[in-house]
C-alpha cells in the first residue's frame, strides 16, 4: 500500500539550517547535511533543502550545501531557493539534487515548469506554494512570503499541474513555524483540484496534526521543519503513532 | 567495471553516488564499444518512454540487446525496466526491447497519477536481486506507466491494481522503483547485483 510520506524540511541561510516563526525570528540548527542525515536515519521519506535567503550571491553556498548533502543521503532530496531559470535548475541537479522545488519564478513565468520538466521529467519538479488566507479563500505570496501576488492558490495549483509540475508543495503561511496544526482547509482544497500529490506544510506540533492532514486534509505528504530540529518530536515515534492510528507509513524502516 | 547508460535524459547522479557508496567502479557511458567492455549495465531512467529514441540514435539499443543476449547482467531502472517490455502506452512508435513480454500502461483512473512515494513489495523466492530482502519492505517509487504482471515478476506491488515492481530472467533484471532512493533495502538490492 503506497504510504503517507513524512518529508523534514532543512531551512538554509547562508549554509546553516535555520527555524523561524512565520518566516521570521531565525534561530540555528545545523549543518545540512548532517541535518538530513539524522533525519533519514530516523526514518524521514524524504528530505527538503530550502535555501529561504537566496540571492545569486549565495548560489555557490547552496551548490556545496546540495554537494555535501546528497553525498550520502540515499532517499528523495529537494532543492528550492533562487531557482530562476533552467540553468539553475540544472546545477543544482548536478550537484546531487533528485527534485528542484521553484515557487516565485514559476509564478512569474509558468512555462518555467514546463522547460525543466521536459529536460529532467515532471517528478524532478516541485512547484512550492505560500498561501495565506484571505476572506473567501487562499491567496499566493512570493518572494520568502513577502510579496502577495492576488493569485488564487488553488488556482495556481492547478495551473502549475497542467504546467507539468509533478508535486505541489503547499505552505500555509498562518500556520508556519506556530506547530499548532495544518491548515486542513488549505490542503483539502488543492489535493482535491490536483492529481499530483500534495505536500502539506505549516504548522506541525504533535502526532494528531499529522494524522487530521493526511485524513481530512487527504494530503499525500506531510513536511515539517521545527519539530524535528529541536527535538520536540522524533520521526520514528512519530511514524510508530501514525501507524498504531491506522495511517499507512513507512514504519518500521 | 559496471557500466550505467547515458541517453541524454533525466539525472544519473543519484545511481552513479549509490555505486560510489559501494565501492564499485563505474562509468557513464553512451557508447556502444564501452558497454560491450563492461561486465555489468545498469540502464537507469527516468521521464517519458520517447526518451529512449536516443538509444536507437547512438546505437546504445543494438549494444543493450547484444549484451542482453550473451548473458551479461543488465539491470533495468524504472524507464530502463519498462525498455525491457515490449512497448509503453506512453509513447507507441517506439518499441522495447520485447525481452518480457506485454506493454506498460497508465494506472486505472481510481487512483491519482504519477504514483509517488514509498509503496511495499511482496517478494517472490528465490530472486537473486531481491535475495535478503524482507517480505512487504518498502521502497521509492514515481512514475506513471506499470508494466504488466508477467511470470517474471519477482516483486509485486499494489496501486489501483498489481503490478511488476521488479522482474527478472537469467541475467536480466528490472525494478520499477528507485534503488538508489530507497535507503538501505535499495542499497542491499544494488549491491545484490553487483555480486550477481
Amino acid at each position: 500500500m503506497l504510504t503517507k510520506r513524512i518529508i523534514a524540511c532543512l531551512d538554509m541561510d547562508g549554509g546553516r539550517v535555520v527555524k523561524g516563526v512565520r518566516f521570521k525570528n531565525l534561530r540555528d540548527a545545523g549543518h545540512p547535511a548532517e541535518c538530513a542525515a539524522a533525519h533519514a536515519r530516523s526514518g524521514a521519506d524524504e528530505i527538503v533543502l530550502l535555501d529561504i535567503t537566496a540571492t545569486s550571491a549565495n548560489r555557490n553556498t547552496l551548490l556545496d550545501a546540495v554537494r555535501s548533502t546528497a553525498h550520502s543521503l540515499f532517499v528523495p532530496f529537494t532543492v528550492g531557493g533562487g531557482i530562476r531559470q533552467l540553468d539553475d535548475a540544472a546545477a543544482v541537479f548536478d550537484a546531487g539534487a533528485d527534485k528542484i522545488a521553484i515557487n516565485s519564478a514559476a509564478v512569474r513565468d509558468p512555462a518555467l515548469i514546463g522547460k525543466i520538466a521536459g529536460r529532467f521529467g515532471s517528478q524532478a519538479v516541485v512547484v512550492a506554494i505560500d498561501a495565506r488566507k484571505t476572506g473567501s479563500g487562499f491567496e499566493v505570496y512570493v518572494s520568502g512570503g513577502r510579496v502577495p501576488t492576488g493569485r488564487d492558490a488553488v488556482e495556481w495549483a492547478r495551473e502549475a499541474a497542467a504546467c507539468g509540475a509533478g508535486e505541489i508543495l503547499l505552505t500555509s503561511m498562518d500556520r508556519d513555524g506556530t506547530q499548532s496544526g495544518f491548515d486542513c482547509e488549505l490542503v483539502r482544497a488543492t489535493a482535491g483540484a490536483v492529481s499530483i500529490p500534495v505536500i502539506a506544510s505549516g504548522g506541525a506540533g504533535s502526532a494528531r496534526d499529522f494524522i487530521e492532514v493526511f485524513g481530512e486534509g487527504r494530503a499525500d505528504a506531510a513536511l515539517a521543519a521545527s519539530i524535528f530540529h529541536f527535538g520536540l518530536e522524533n520521526i520514528a515515534e512519530l511514524k510508530r503513532e501514525l501507524h498504531d492510528a491506522g495511517i499507512p507509513v513507512r514504519w518500521p524502516c | 567495471m559496471i557500466a550505467i547508460v547515458d541517453y541524454g535524459a533525466g539525472n544519473l547522479n543519484s545511481v552513479k553516488k549509490a555505486f560510489d557508496h559501494l565501492s564499485v567502479t563505474i562509468v557513464v557511458t553512451d557508447r556502444p564499444e564501452i558497454l560491450a567492455s563492461a561486465d555489468k549495465i545498469v540502464f537507469p531512467g527516468v521521464g517519458h518512454f520517447s526518451s529512449l529514441r536516443n538509444l536507437d540514435r547512438t546505437g546504445m539499443g543494438k549494444a543493450l540487446l547484444q549484451a542482453a543476449s550473451t548473458g551479461k547482467p543488465l539491470l533495468g531502472i524504472c524507464l530502463g525496466m519498462q525498455w525491457l517490455f515490449e512497448g509503453s502506452e506512453e509513447c507507441d512508435e517506439i518499441a522495447g526491447a520485447g525481452i518480457f513480454p506485454g506493454k506498460c500502461r497508465q494506472f486505472p483512473s481510481s487512483v491519482k497519477s504519477p504514483h509517488v512515494g514509498w509503496n511495499s513489495v511482496t517478494v517472490k523466492e528465490g530472486s537473486r536481486l531481491l535475495r535478503g530482502i524482507a517480505q512487504n519492505s518498502f521502497v521509492y517509487y514515481t512514475h506513471s506507466f506499470h508494466a504488466p504482471l508477467v511470470a517474471e515478476a519477482t516483486a509485486v506491488t499494489e496501486y489501483g491494481l498489481q503490478f511488476a515492481g521488479a522482474v527478472e530472467r537469467g541475467n536480466i533484471f528490472g525494478v520499477q522503483f528507485h534503488p538508489e532512493k530507497s535507503g538501505n533495502a535499495g542499497l542491499s538490492i544494488l549491491k545484490n547485483f553487483c555480486e550477481v
